[in-house]
């Protein structure tokens, strides 16, 4: 497969910059019953070859964040303040063109649900071929080879009749091969994946996250992992944040967070994931429901399903670094050592 | 395919001839046309001579047998008025009619497209307002009224386009078409641009729906993650969707256009199908309103069948495969 001109930047051949630095970024929609502030100061980093897992209940922000990276919020949402640096670049103040020529080209997005993201009137080769012409020169012919090698790649069987095809003669597992492979097209530098195996079956979930961590690996691509799935990102992800309501709650490495949670909310998460060790009990639930953005609670937005809760939750508790590489975002977090010792 | 096609043509007959039955009881209960036909001061003899001679003195059954096997023949009875075949008398006027019908539909998806594309793609904007408003109108303004305003307008105020008839015709294929000179497509301009109207409000409001709704799909969302141009996304992603719902409604109605376009072509005095299916009505001519109405029914039913043929190779999931 010819490697593609613009794949490669100059900019990433500098080892040390992350691939991705979201700084406090901020994506309002304006509605008329009010100013939902679904993603309210977010920040993470994200570097070469590395897996960033953005974990939530549905309408914590985490998809208005991959959206946002590539610039594809919609009205009445709009970027309203931070940064997205992409090798440095600020995205949220490119304009739209110079974004559009970056969008599938070196960040590409996986999105959720595999039966709708191609389009049903158009074969797999158009959909495939018009991508790879929309960023680079070459003839169709290319275009179709470069298609082919890339289906072959996420391991589609005979490519050259299956481009043929239309969506609908696919299955679902082989829908979302085909839109991984369109993402890969152009070798992209950062995919955000939005639940792309959500819709799956276990069997095949399991291998396209192993065919994906072994592209992310030989490439060195960055990757988002948006999901609500926790056993996913546990053996998928390097790093982990928990969003709450349109707020990072907790950040971390994978394995620490997940094996000595500090935020009561990642707490509750990991309690309610069905486990063989305990068979037999009810299933834990988190207590309520997601607030409604238009209506959080003052102060820290979980308290009103907090079983730590307390007065002084009633203020604001900053994202602060409890321990070594752990941030969180409580005023009385679970694990601490000095919890543990008394 | 052959076999979807053979038994759509079976259903097709059956149709037809649940048709011939109701449309035959139907004309037979509405008069009787020796009344009208048979001058008032004809004596008795002459009277049963003539009853005698049009067949009205058999039974109803035996009537409609004799005109099932006549039609079977291609003889679908003579005009009482005229004289003539009832069916030659229809297919002199159809080609009239046809290009009133062709070119109202043409009108309404040139006009009807861009306008709903342009109304769905920018929904806020104060035109999309006004071409919104100005489809409700197209939609609640009676067609006899607009018709006499656009003679008004441009017929007799400023005297642009001629009023009535069809101008000179050229004889193509044995049937004779005023589209091919320019002063029949004058002639022709506001008659179609009064039958299209409607249809032209219809396109508007259907492909501004569909693009809202399509807009909102995740192919399209992922079409742009792809980074596409969005001229592309437009007219590839978008545009290919929305033509399936309205190939399949201008389709169905470019039926009822030639079907009822009666009122355009009595405003217009425009010598087609509808002008002469008032007339026969008035004048009670059996054979020919029930030859009208069998013609329409099978041109319903090509029309149907065309259509279906069409959403099939627009849509890829309704392809009609041999399994």
């Amino acid at each position: 497969m010819a490697a593609s001109p613009g794949a490669v930047s100059p900019v990433s051949a500098t080892a040390s910059s992350p691939t991705l630095e979201v700084r406090n970024l901020q994506t309002h929609f304006f509605t008329r019953a009010g100013v939902v502030k679904a993603v309210d100061g977010v920040s993470f980093t994200v570097g070469r070859g590395k897996v960033m897992g953005l974990v939530g209940e549905s309408g914590s922000g985490k998809t208005v964040t991959g959206f946002s990276i590539l610039g594809l919020v919609d009205e009445p949402g709009r970027i309203v303040g931070g940064e997205i640096l992409f090798h440095g670049q600020n995205l949220a103040r490119l304009k739209e063109e110079e974004m559009r020529q970056l969008r599938g080209n070196r960040i590409a997005m996986i999105f959720q649900d595999p039966m709708m993201t191609l389009n049903p009137v158009l074969r797999v080769d158009t959909q495939m071929i018009e991508t790879v012409l929309a960023h680079t020169k070459v003839s169709k012919e290319e275009a179709r080879q470069r298609a082919r090698d890339t289906l072959g790649m996420v391991g589609i069987p005979s490519p050259d009749e299956r481009l043929k095809s239309y969506p609908h003669q696919f299955s679902g597992g082989m829908r979302q091969r085909v839109a991984i492979a369109i993402a890969l097209l152009h070798r992209p530098e950062l995919i955000v994946a939005d639940e792309p195996t959500t819709a799956l079956d276990v069997t095949i979930q399991a291998q396209i996250l192993a065919e994906v961590q072994k592209l992310c690996a030989q490439t060195g691509t960055a990757m988002i992992w948006i999901t609500h799935d926790l056993t996913v990102v546990a053996g998928l992800a390097d790093e982990l944040a928990v969003m709450y309501a349109g707020r990072v709650v907790e950040h971390g490495p994978v394995n620490g967070t997940l094996d000595k949670p500090l935020h009561p909310y990642t707490m509750g998460l990991i309690g309610s994931v069905p486990s063989r060790n305990k068979r037999g009990e009810p299933l834990r639930q988190i207590p309520g429901m997601t607030p409604s953005l238009l209506n959080l609670p003052v102060g820290c937005a979980f308290r009103t399903r907090c079983p730590k809760a307390q007065d002084k939750c009633q203020q604001d508790p900053p994202l602060g670094e409890l321990l070594p590489g752990r941030r969180a975002r409580c005023f009385f977090p679970y694990n601490m050592p000095a919890e543990a010792a008394a | 395919m052959s076999v979807y096609l053979l038994r759509r043509l079976l259903q097709s007959v059956l149709v037809m001839l649940a048709m011939s039955v109701i449309v035959f009881v139907g004309v037979f209960a509405i008069g009787d046309p020796v009344e009208i036909l048979i001058s008032p001061d004809a004596d008795q003899m002459e009277r049963e001579r003539a009853i005698k001679a049009l067949g009205l003195d058999l039974p109803l059954w035996m009537q409609y047998l004799s005109f099932l096997g006549n039609a079977l023949r291609g003889d679908l009875g003579r005009s009482f008025v005229f004289n003539e075949p009832a069916l030659q008398l229809i297919l002199q006027r159809m080609p009239a009619t046809l290009e009133l019908a062709l070119g109202a539909t043409i009108m309404a998806l040139i006009i009807g497209l861009p306008l709903g594309l342009y109304a769905g793609l920018k929904p806020k904007s104060p035109l999309s307002s006004t071409i919104m408003a100005g489809s409700i109108l197209g939609f609640s303004l009676p067609t006899f009224w607009v018709g006499l305003m656009l003679i008004m307008v441009f017929a007799v105020q400023l005297g642009w386009l001629p009023s009535t008839g069809r101008g000179p015709t050229v004889e193509v294929l044995g049937m004779r078409w005023s589209f091919l000179t320019w002063d029949g497509l004058r002639h022709l301009a506001m008659p179609a641009l009064n039958l299209a109207l409607f249809k032209i409000s219809l396109v508007i409001r259907l492909t501004r729906a569909g693009v809202r709704e399509t807009m909102l799909m995740d192919y399209v969302k992922f079409a742009r993650a792809k980074g596409l141009s969005p001229a592309r996304v437009t007219y590839v992603h978008v545009f290919k969707n929305i033509l399936i719902p309205v190939v399949t409604v201008v389709g169905l109605e470019l039926g009822s256009t030639i079907a009822f376009s009666v009122v355009t072509e009595s405003v217009f005095a425009w010598p087609g199908m509808g002008k002469l299916i008032i007339d026969s009505i008035n004048v009670l001519d059996r054979p020919v309103i029930v030859a009208y109405l069998m013609m329409i029914v099978l041109m319903f039913i090509t029309i149907n069948l065309l259509v279906d043929l069409a959403y099939s190779a627009l849509d890829p999931r309704v392809r009609l495969e041999n399994k």
